[in-house]
């Protein structure tokens, strides 16, 4: 696992209390992962704080997976 | 119409000498301080380096890490003691209508740790704004209510009511109304404060507002006093559950005490300062008394408002003896914010849990680090200095004044028939 994965799993298991293995690729931050609007704002917000980015919010909307947020902090980190 | 009877069938207490209300009211009745060195944030630089803090609290022990991290600790405080009501009260689903439960709590500030950790932040970085969506439902003063209504499905009013120091006894008024009135069956209510942060006590100090007895924080909080030197502020939570009388006979529940009447008044005088010839607090107790419709005789114990400041106390106490004159000589009278520090917008909460403990162990719990009279104070007035005193109770009366000049009392009375 990337590097960037590993930060992503470390966030989402910190701000969403979930154990680690329910933290996989395909895992959807809202159906599966329990999380509600203004968490998964959080995590976006993490993310932007965690990796030095800036996800507007036009693209922060495509990123409901696990998956879907190392993809695009694989493609966009600085 | 006729309004309705009110009475109190839990209890929930998260204080400075005690986490239930068993264990608050072995402390009040032991006469135990609250008072310790600061440990929630470092206060060497402040003049005030004490405060009187919930000890051995652990979130971890009342909730998920996920939630707890969405709540302020004055939210958190609110959620342990509505709990621990509301089982007291032996509130379970099918002996209520939801619908017509409701709650009303009382917080002087809100989340003023999230605040100002939100604006360090802010101000630490490059402009570049990172509020966490949490930070405003995490905040505001009303967030406790909304909380306790999620968790148990009340459905009935929910709102909170902000008067600073006054603020839970304007919910336990307006909880009482709106159930004598018919608006609700059960309401929760009480109030809750986590305001030990360094902007709390900063702010507070500037003021002048509180004591500043570093070498000796246990005995700092000293109302009537001639030494005293201002409050010590505390902080945690309380809770009440009022019920209609009818409603509470109806599913077998235990009793309490009766709520008998709220009162309230202005001082409209000065921001922080108390008005001197103590009028707005002999208002507020001439309202509370005609609101219950008992005379001053009635009233056997005073839970006053005595926060060891210079003025407020002498105030407070001319008041007593202008509304009670020579009845004021066979009260007692007690401030147990001499064990427990001030909770500001909590302390109508806790102190009206003390004046129904009171009534229910016949007992007045003190007021502790009574070292040297004060000359202001008519000696003939029994203050309950140092150690409890038993005494037949069936009447007692909780004031609390808020800056602004708010001022509110409340009466309990023993349930009589």
């Amino acid at each position: 696992m990337s590097e960037i994965a590993e930060k992503v799993k470390a966030i989402i298991i910190d701000k969403l209390g979930v154990e680690e293995s329910e933290v996989t690729p395909e895992a959807s931050f809202t159906n599966d992962l329990g999380a509600d609007s203004l968490d998964t704002v959080e995590l976006i917000m993490e993310f932007e704080k965690e990796f030095n980015v800036s996800i507007p919010d036009d693209q922060a909307e495509n990123i409901a997976t696990v998956g879907q947020a190392v993809s695009y902090l694989e493609e966009h980190a600085k | 119409m006729e309004l309705k009877r009110v009475v109190v069938t839990g209890l929930g207490a998260l204080t400075p000498i005690g986490n239930t209300v068993a264990d608050y009211w072995n402390g009040l009745s032991n006469g135990v301080s609250g008072a310790a060195p600061t440990t929630r944030f470092d206060a060497g630089k402040f003049k005030t380096q004490f405060a009187c803090e919930v000890k051995g609290y652990v979130p971890e022990n009342y909730f998920d890490r996920k939630e707890a991290r969405k709540m302020d600790l004055f939210s958190q405080f609110a959620m342990v003691v509505a709990d621990e009501a509301v089982k007291d009260a032996n509130l379970v689903e099918g002996t209520y209508d939801p619908g017509r439960v409701g709650v009303i709590w009382g917080s002087g500030i809100g989340g003023l740790r999230t605040f100002q950790e939100e604006c360090v932040n802010f101000a630490n970085g490059d402009g570049t704004p990172r509020f966490n969506p949490f930070f405003i439902p995490k905040m505001i003063v009303d967030i406790s209510a909304g909380h306790i209504s999620i968790k148990y499905g009340f459905r009935g009013p929910n709102f909170s009511t902000v008067s600073a120091c006054a603020s839970a006894t304007n919910a336990l008024i307006d909880s009482f109304n709106y159930i004598r009135l018919g608006m609700a069956d059960v309401i929760v209510s009480g109030g809750s404060e986590a305001a030990v942060t360094e902007a709390g006590i900063g702010g507070f100090n500037a003021l002048k507002a509180l004591s500043e007895r570093n070498d000796s924080p246990e005995t700092a909080s000293r109302p009537f006093d001639k030494d005293r030197d201002g409050f010590v502020l505390g902080e945690g939570a309380g809770a009440l559950i009022l019920e209609e009388y009818e409603h509470a006979k109806k599913r077998g529940a235990k009793i309490y005490a009766e709520i008998i009447g709220g009162g309230m008044s202005a001082d409209a005088y000065h921001i922080t300062a108390p008005h001197p010839e103590g009028l707005g607090a002999l208002n507020v107790m001439q309202n509370v008394l005609r609101d219950a419709n008992i005379k001053p005789e009635d009233v056997d114990y005073i839970n006053v408002h005595g926060t060891s400041t210079p003025l407020g106390d002498v105030s407070e106490v001319k008041a007593i003896q202008t509304v009670f004159g020579e009845h004021a000589y066979k009260l007692n009278i007690s401030s147990t914010k001499s064990m427990t520090g001030h909770l500001l917008g909590a302390a109508g909460a806790i102190e009206a849990i003390a004046c129904i403990l009171a009534i229910q162990h016949q007992e007045v719990p003190p007021t502790i680090n009574h070292f040297t009279d004060d000359e202001s104070f008519d000696p003939g007035l029994n203050f309950t200095f140092n150690k409890a005193q038993k005494r037949d109770i069936k009447v007692a009366l909780s004031n609390t004044f808020g800056f602004g000049g708010h001022n509110t009392s409340v009466l309990f009375r023993q349930l009589n028939d």
